[in-house]
């Protein structure tokens, strides 16, 4: 089921994946690859986000390989596939890496069978009680990269999974186009309070850019912030420390 | 000295022209003929710098307006004086380079120190002189061509007809009139109504060198679009429309990356094009629009570090190309200061460094080689040890001599060749 026949050119130094016998060892590992890009895409598109004026030519261009990837997840049935086989440490890899796109719709997806992200949330589901603060805290340590997306706004306002990342990206774009009389404000509204976690778990996360070494984000192993989505809304004196810093630098 | 941002020779092949990050632009002369040193002949010497643009803040945004000089483009020579066009992000100006090698002397009511003279002294009416001075290059804008671009300007083309010329942005192309500098005409707007919708950019933009009707742009998809400014005032509708077929086998999330294209140049006979995209450099021929006739590999190598290159953003570099005044070779920079010659004659291909340690003056380039697998013979260099941070972005063919300048880093290296 996994490859219409083609051959991955992504990875480095990738087993290749001709049998399906072996494609099904392999399985797990190109998803949690194409996964781990699709994180990597992420984070870059929120650097782009952050920076004074983005390239508008590297956006683009980071944003349709992120299509890219979400349509050849959706095809594949790959969020099904995860739910149904849940053995092991693989799986738990999985979910926690693929996490940061979940969390979002968590709160939209219960009973609901929505196709790519939503499904995924589902496991989650059944433990609120512990799982949801460890899940919590990872997701909110990467919280940051992913403001776009991830903010309390998402939450009072359910929608397809489908639409929440569409949305975040015309987000990007809108505010790469800073069209608006508030941009500057809207700019600043999705920074929230989680704004220095980006360095944190940047810093943590970029040290692994090395040539060859494509496989680094599978962890988002992070920083200690507790801030919860209750925080989310921003602070006016953090707003305003926020507008000090970017207004000097 | 700054990371050299742009590098361009005039019509003539006399002036060399680089910009560099810090908005500066430096001129190079060749040296003329000279009796005295027989091999003097072909060495540039500094003619002029000058600032050209310096950093802006745009209130409105809260964005810094970055000073460096994105492109250099010379207009043809019509008096005495040189002009260039140099273009930041945002803003085009229109530079007029000229010499003062005389001064008059031998006024009537002034000394040579400007004081006036007394009267009573003067006995005789005399003709002021023109005398020799100490050459002084003088560099003055004359033309501001501003607020015309919402999104950075990536290439300027001077028309064949001298009088105008178009910049490219991200989503849009003007066309302006040398003299006009308060309206630009837009020609292309590819900008969607909804910003969510974007999916394309222009990437480069240049106006054929014989018929001053056509101009090509090329896009972050890989696709060229040839227009006819006669057939539309907006020339959103393209005339030719070039795309290669895409390569099923090869397909992998990074192939749309690799296929945006990071420069066009026509041929100087107006017959080809030549595209350069992150793997290869492609030659069309400008009736046949379904796919290249020549394509030729820079480093394939590198194909299958494009995940890694992802990573580290380089899969995002913009390489230039250039043709040698023939038309017969083709050259491009690659990494680790390499840059890449195609015969496209004979097929033959070279890959030659630059640096200080391999480039002694008037010694001869060795051929450089990447070993891409197996066992590394001597003088190979294997692809992991290549220096990513080295990247030759910026190349220049003398319009007729085979004359080359490659700017590496901040370093500029002139090439000549082997004269016996």
């Amino acid at each position: 089921m996994f490859v219409r026949g083609l051959k991955r050119k992504c990875f480095d130094g990738e087993e290749d994946i001709e049998g399906t016998l072996a494609g099904i060892k392999a399985i797990p590992s190109y998803n949690l690859q194409r996964q781990s890009l699709l994180d990597m895409s992420l984070v870059k598109l929120q650097l782009c986000h952050m920076l004074v004026e983005p390239n508008l030519c590297r956006s683009v261009l980071i944003a349709n390989t992120v299509r890219q990837i979400q349509e050849e997840m959706t095809q594949d049935g790959t969020w099904q596939m995860i739910n149904t086989q849940s053995t092991g440490q693989a799986s738990l890899d999985r979910l926690v890496s693929t996490d940061i796109l979940c969390r979002s719709s968590r709160e939209q997806a219960e009973g609901k069978h929505v196709p790519s992200y939503g499904t995924f949330s589902k496991d989650f589901e059944g433990d609120q009680g512990q799982d949801n603060s460890e899940t919590m805290s990872t997701a909110s340590s990467v919280q940051a990269p992913r403001t776009l997306q991830s903010n309390v706004w998402e939450m009072e306002n359910p929608q397809e999974n489908k639409g929440n990342f569409q949305k975040s990206l015309d987000q990007i774009f809108e505010t790469l186009e800073n069209k608006s009389p508030n941009s500057v404000e809207d700019l600043f509204s999705e920074v929230d309070n989680s704004y220095y976690d980006l360095d944190t778990m940047l810093t943590g996360m970029m040290s692994n850019t090395k040539m060859g070494h494509c496989d680094g984000l599978e962890t988002f192993s992070s920083p200690t912030n507790t801030a919860s989505n209750s925080n989310c809304k921003s602070d006016l004196n953090e707003l305003d420390h926020i507008v000090e810093i970017l207004v000097e630098s | 000295a700054d990371i050299i941002s742009t590098v361009e020779f005039n019509y003539s092949g006399d002036l060399l022209a680089t910009g560099d990050k810090g908005g500066r632009v430096v001129i190079f002369q060749r040296e003329q003929e000279n009796k005295s040193r027989p091999l003097s002949r072909g060495e540039y010497n500094v003619y002029s710098t000058f600032q050209s643009h310096e950093p802006e803040f745009d209130y409105l945004k809260s964005l810094e307006i970055e000073e460096k000089i994105n492109k250099i483009r010379w207009l043809p020579q019509q008096n005495a004086a040189h002009f260039l066009l140099s273009t930041n992000d945002k803003t085009i100006k229109l530079w007029k380079i000229s010499e003062r090698d005389k001064r008059a002397e031998g006024y009537n009511l002034k000394d040579e120190d400007g004081r006036l003279r007394d009267p009573v002294r003067i006995k005789e009416l005399r003709v002021p002189t023109l005398k020799p001075m100490d050459l002084m290059v003088e560099a003055s804008p004359r033309r501001i061509f501003a607020n015309a671009h919402t999104y950075h300007i990536n290439s300027i083309s001077v028309n064949s007809d001298c009088a105008t010329y178009l910049s490219a942005d991200d989503l849009r192309i003007n066309l302006w009139h040398l003299e006009i500098t308060n309206r630009s005409f837009n020609i292309v707007d590819i900008k969607p109504a909804n910003m969510e919708e974007l999916t394309e950019v222009i990437t480069a933009a240049e106006f054929h060198p014989q018929q001053c009707n056509v101009f090509v742009y090329s896009s972050s998809k890989g696709t060229i679009r040839l227009c006819d400014m006669r057939s539309a005032a907006l020339c959103d509708r393209h005339s030719k429309f070039f795309e290669e077929p895409e390569d099923p086998s090869s397909r992998s999330f990074f192939s749309e990356i690799i296929s945006s294209i990071s420069d066009v140049k026509f041929s100087h006979n107006g017959r080809y094009m030549m595209t350069r995209d992150y793997l290869s450099v492609k030659v069309w021929d400008l009736n046949m629009e379904n796919r290249p006739v020549e394509t030729y590999q820079v480093h394939e190598y590198l194909r299958s570090k494009l995940c890694s290159l992802y990573e580290n953003d380089c899969i995002f570099d913009k390489f230039e190309c250039c043709w040698n005044g023939l038309d017969s070779t083709i050259m491009t920079g690659s990494y680790n200061n390499f840059f890449r010659m195609f015969d496209r004659n004979t097929r033959r291909d070279t890959t030659l460094e630059a640096s200080r340690e391999s480039s002694k003056a008037r010694a001869i380039l060795k051929p450089r080689k990447v070993c891409t697998g197996g066992k590394r013979k001597k003088d190979e260099i294997s692809v992991d040890s290549l220096d990513f941070n080295k990247k030759i972005l910026h190349t220049a063919w003398h319009p007729t001599e085979n004359f080359i300048a490659v700017a590496a880093t901040n370093n500029l290296y002139l090439f000549q060749d082997k004269v016996n």
